[in-house]
């Protein structure tokens, strides 16, 4: 398979208006005639789905949870940037495009992300329209923050809750094209496979979570906006039905799976605090911004942070980055605190864990000022931690956050199925090896509003598609090969309970593919993780019936699914001789530490085929060609 | 797929009433009409310390245009009838909205006088039908004769009874309960909240219901201490 | 630390539903009221039994899956707290725990403590939005919005759609999460075009819906985990009865409130025109 990418030609500022002007268009009168599922309804697939239904198309939207609403979106904290240059900073597209290119450390494709910077305006204004309560400066203007360590203030926020508002937004206009007969919802519906047929993405099988009916759903596309896969380590940010099964069952059906290892480490984390744990918190890094990062000098130093003289701690961010200090991005200050951990001077009763200091801040700020800032952070700190962070220095761990692994999809967003479309966090397309703060919400955004709707149009005008129906063999063989799943899945009566394979299973991912990784761990890891997945088809027990209402089984499907996942980014990071962004190899680091990229020989994205159940997948190298950004290592010192 | 439905054709004053929402705001014009009156009939009533002259020229005076005396009735009935109508159907829909009850239910923030609204209602209106029948009417009049146009008598010799007393107190005292609640959420109920000025108004609901109350139990106490006689 | 939780049991709609009493020792303090049932359910699994049924998915306190009564309130004794951030410190050694699903007609139960809240997405798909299609919207700057104003139209935004205004209402009211999106739009200025339609059709889906009126009580604010003042509902009254007031035709959508869960059949509008 040729992996093309269908980048237009010609000069980077001018890609996207030359792709849309070549786009053929669907009849307006013909739109209602084509229909198009989407899976998710996050600000991608919300976004999309709702974009599709404004321009006549025959939506069919499905969700896990019981409201489109609570797609895991909605917990993002910190907010979205655009190249606005409200601030007259000096940002325009060109430095968001450059920043995120230099973010993701050189491993992300150059026309993606600047049509990513260049539609990041119209989302601002979008969202605006749609009522979504931006913060304001006294004068009525949207008000920017810095965010994450960027130089210029580009980033858009509604409080710390920046991503329930703009997935409110795009889940307000989803219901409004629901209410217009537009899109049909189905909530607690989870895709379970993909339906191909002639080589084209028609349809999806689905299973009602209420009633456990296995349905099939036809139509002319398919696009999936299901989210990543940080809960293959089973402590994550992400929801705890976040899951990789729709991503996973279109790879097993032909789409390839770009870049696996590279996920993201969110250094700003609330520590595990015991095994009962089910998952992690994350703190905004916004935090950052006026806490310093600290550990004590000594080694297994267990006095309480306030008995630690000031000349007895080691504020190792500042010291080693002097520019950035602890603004460095997420994966250096991530792997730092890794790092000090590691020789022991971690602090908490599990040792995994750094202070994050806002006494200096209070003293020179006033406790009022950094209450206005932070206030409801601190809130929600004292109430999982019982400590009180205005007396006593947080404590912070890092934590999975964010994949920008995915379905590998060209310009179009279409992965090598055709009529498959991938968007937000499923792909992989814009982040490289590394995603910068406030970019997820921006990248969901602009697949689902501003470049779906209109690269499925010209799918659906250059494609003539035969008609399908449900008994075509491929929609029957999908239907049984679910019903064979879920029934293999009760049928097994073993000892173990679901969380505990799953449990497991994060804990050997996040000891030797996580935060940093090694050919030889990775080779353990790969060995471990077919020795778990083999006992799990064999020793898990899944409780109650098919029938109906069955959170075990809903687990147990998506846990298969990440143990063949778990065992692709092994294999993903093994073969990645270099270290980049996230994915960090301790065999290839520069003399002070940092991470040693190749790029004579690594500049490709890493797209993975699948073939068969526990047989090697074929790598597929798409050459990563920067004309505009040129790579250099990246320096925060 | 969009379905018309013709079914009763509704007129927008009916669509308004069958909302919640409408049959609140009828309930909080017609408990303002109430609440003005009881503010007034208070006044009225509290001429009994000037002695039977002053209340009985009193009662004299209401009664010179017929016309007034009647409207002002039907006024204050048809609030009253509005006012328990849109009651007992927001009673009938709350039961309906909630089919199986919970096995333990806490109150986190709200009064008692807010929740127990639906009991202080019906118990008022069968104060103000006996009250009506014993010092409007003369119906009921245990305690001596009832006089027309003596009202100073038929006041004192009716709370000379200590249970027309202790029944008058006691329906004073819910009385302030659902003034405490009404008089403040009557303005929720058309929309007037703001931050600032809805706690002054709580607390001002609270003090006239105090001030209420004892203006009316004034008497029968006085009554009953033979302060008045 | 030991507990006792003792969980509403029902396996579907249509059976009979009870409590059972379930002992839950080596409690850590420090975990969540969620991850004190993932302990049970472990536990239960174990022992061949069905795990309970619970809702739960961010356990951040932000996407308003999880909700349960505990001891009579909603999201339990602390408050702006939803049940996943509810950690076990809050309760005493040895404690009982009564947990009970949200109950409301409007809420039909569908699994031990699992209500279906799809009223709530009718209410917001009746008019809970601003009617801007996608690449229709001006320059973000174009419309200066007061920072009071954008304060306060994200005060009432925070809510979560938990659910738990219903379960704590003794009328089973919405108006807190009705008034609250009636509230976050009309509040700011690019809202306010259609104010008047919104608040009508809203509130009329809402009365259709089955939920109780609004008596002014006040428990919902008190069990929000967002502390949404009621405000907001004195907000939704006042632009229906405007809204009435100005409305010059007799025509509100609406969609007809279903509880069937196969979807054989599309969803129905039904636009009732009035003389």
């Amino acid at each position: 398979m040729e992996l093309n990418a269908r980048i237009p030609s010609g000069p980077i500022q001018d890609k996207w208006d030359k792709a849309r002007f070549e786009m053929k268009l669907v009849n307006p009168a013909n739109k209602r005639k084509h229909s198009i599922i989407v899976v998710g309804s996050g600000l991608a697939g919300g976004s999309a789905a709702a974009s599709l239904g404004e321009l006549g198309y025959n939506v069919k939207c499905f969700c896990f949870q019981d409201s489109p609403r609570r797609a895991h979106s909605i917990a993002a904290q910190g907010g979205i940037n655009a190249a606005k240059n409200y601030q007259n900073d000096g940002d325009s597209v060109y430095r968001l495009f450059y920043d995120t290119v230099k973010g993701g450390d050189f491993r992300a494709r150059e026309a993606n992300v600047y049509r990513l910077a260049q539609v990041s305006v119209n989302i601002i204004d979008q969202c605006v329209a749609q009522g979504v309560p931006f913060a304001r400066e006294y004068g009525g203007a949207l008000a920017n923050r810095s965010f994450g360590g960027a130089q210029v203030s580009r980033t858009f926020y509604a409080r710390g809750q920046t991503g329930q508002q703009l997935l409110l937004g795009a889940y307000q206009a989803l219901e409004r094209q629901v209410q217009a007969g537009t899109v049909q919802m189905f909530p607690r519906t989870e895709m379970l496979d993909l339906i191909v047929i002639d080589g084209h993405a028609r349809g999806i099988v689905t299973r009602n979570l209420v009633t456990g009916d296995i349905d099939t759903h036809l139509a002319d596309a398919v696009i999936l906006g299901s989210g990543g896969y940080g809960n293959v380590f089973y402590l994550s940010t992400n929801a705890k039905g976040s899951n990789a099964t729709a991503v996973w069952r279109a790879h097993k059906r032909g789409a390839l799976f770009a870049n696996p290892c590279f996920t993201q480490i969110h250094p700003t984390c609330i520590p595990v605090s015991g095994d009962y744990q089910s998952k992690l918190t994350l703190m905004s890094e916004s935090l950052r911004n006026d806490g310093r990062i600290w550990v004590p000098k000594k080694k297994g130093d267990k006095r309480p942070p306030d008995q630690i003289p000031e000349d007895e701690r080691d504020y190792y961010l500042e010291r080693k980055y002097p520019s950035f200090g602890n603004l460095v991005p997420r994966d250096v200050a991530s792997r730092n605190a890794k790092h000090v951990c590691d020789e022991g001077r971690g602090v908490g009763q599990t040792g995994l864990g750094v202070y994050l200091d806002f006494s200096d801040a209070i003293r020179r700020l006033g406790r009022k000022t950094i209450e206005d800032r932070y206030g409801n952070l601190f809130e929600m700190y004292e109430r999982i931690t019982d400590e009180d962070p205005y007396k006593v220095p947080m404590r912070i761990y890092p934590a999975i956050h964010y994949t920008m692994g995915g379905l590998w999809v060209d310009y179009y967003l279409m992965s090598t199925i055709p009529g498959l479309f991938v968007i937000g966090e499923a792909n992989f397309s814009d982040h490289g090896a590394n995603r910068l703060g406030a970019s997820a919400l921006m990248q969901g955004l602009s697949d689902g509003y501003f470049i779906v709707p209109y690269t499925v149009g010209d799918y659906l005008a250059t494609n003539k598609l035969e008609k399908v129906n449900e008994s075509h063999p491929e929609a029957r063989n999908a239907v049984a090969c679910v019903q064979q799943t879920v029934q293999k899945l009760l049928s097994i009566k073993g000892k173990r309970t679901v969380d505990s394979f799953h449990r497991q299973l994060g804990k050997i991912v996040w000891d030797y593919c996580g935060m940093s990784r090694t050919a030889e761990g990775l080779e353990t890891a790969i060995a471990q993780i077919r020795e778990l997945r083999d006992e799990f088809w064999e020793n898990v027990n899944v409780p109650g019936s098919a029938d109906d209402l069955n959170q075990s089984l809903e687990k147990a499907a998506r846990v298969a699914d990440f143990f063949e996942l778990a065992e692709l980014m092994c294999i993903d990071a093994r073969e990645r001789n270099e270290s980049a962004g996230g994915h960090f190899r301790e065999e290839y680091q520069t003399p002070d530490g940092e991470a040693q990229r190749d790029d004579e020989n690594y500049a490709y994205v890493a797209a993975w085929e699948y073939r068969g159940y526990g047989n090697y997948p074929t790598l597929q190298k798409e050459p990563l060609e920067f004309e505009y950004v040129h790579p250099s290592q990246r320096s925060y010192k | 797929m969009a379905t018309t439905v013709i079914g009763a054709r509704e007129t927008r004053p009916a669509r308004f009433w069958a909302a919640t929402n409408g049959k609140k705001v009828v309930m909080a014009i017609t408990g303002a009409i109430l609440f003005l009156f009881v503010i007034g009939h208070m006044l009225g009533n509290l001429q009994v310390f000037e002695g039977p002259d002053k209340l009985n020229a009193y009662g004299r005076f209401l009664r010179i245009v017929p016309e007034i005396l009647w409207t002002v009735r039907i006024v204050l009935l048809a609030s009253v009838i509005l006012h328990i109508w849109a009651a007992v159907q927001l009673a009938a829909r709350k039961i309906q909205a909630r089919p199986v009850g919970y096995a333990k239910h806490e109150n986190v923030v709200s009064d008692y006088a807010s929740r127990t609204m639906y009991w202080s209602g019906p118990i008022l209106l069968a104060f103000v039908i006996f009250h009506l029948l014993h010092l409007t009417a003369g119906v009921i009049h245990p305690g001596g004769e009832f006089v027309e146009g003596d009202v100073y008598h038929n006041v004192v010799a009716g709370f000379q009874v200590w249970y027309v007393s202790a029944w008058y107190i006691f329906s004073m005292i819910l009385l302030g309960f659902h003034i405490r609640h009404g008089a403040w959420s009557m303005f929720q109920s058309v929309g007037i909240n703001h931050p600032r000025y809805t706690p002054i108004l709580k607390k001002a609901a609270a003090v006239l219901a105090v001030v209420i109350v004892l203006g009316y139990i004034s008497i029968p106490i006085s009554v009953l201490l033979g302060l008045v006689k | 630390m030991r507990v006792r939780l003792k969980i509403w049991r029902q396996k579907s709609p249509n059976t009979r539903g009870q409590f059972v009493s379930y002992p839950v020792d080596n409690v850590n303090p420090d975990m969540s009221m969620l991850e004190c049932l993932d302990v049970l359910n472990e536990q239960l699994t174990e022992n061949g039994e069905e795990p309970v049924a619970f809702e739960h998915d961010c356990r951040e306190g932000i996407c308003g899956s999880c909700g349960f009564m505990i001891n009579g309130i909603a999201h339990g004794p602390l408050p702006a707290t939803t049940v996943c951030q509810l950690t076990m410190r809050h309760f005493k050694d040895g404690e009982e725990l009564l947990l009970e699903p949200w109950r409301a007609r409007a809420f039909p139960l569908i699994k031990d403590l699992i209500v279906d809240r799809r009223a709530f997405d009718r209410i917001i798909a009746s008019g809970g939005y601003i009617s801007v299609s996608t690449g229709s919207a001006p320059d973000g700057n174009t419309l200066p919005v007061p920072k009071e104003a954008a304060d306060r139209a994200m005060d009432a935004a925070a809510c979560i759609g938990c659910g738990a205004c219903v379960a704590a209402c003794p009328n089973a009211s919405s108006s807190l999460f009705t008034g609250a999106k009636i509230a976050h739009l009309g509040t700011l200025p690019q809202g306010k075009p259609e104010k008047d339609r919104r608040a009508i059709r809203m509130v009329t889906q809402m009365n259709l819906e089955g939920f109780g009126g609004c008596t002014n009580i006040g428990e919902c604010t008190g069990v929000c985990p967002k502390e949404i003042p009621l405000e907001v509902i004195a907000a939704m009254n006042r632009d229906y009865l405007r809204g009435n007031w100005h409305a010059r035709d007799n025509v509100v959508t609406t969609i007809r409130p279903f509880t069937e869960w196969s979807y054989g059949s599309k969803l129905q509008i039904d636009e009732q025109s009035q003389s």
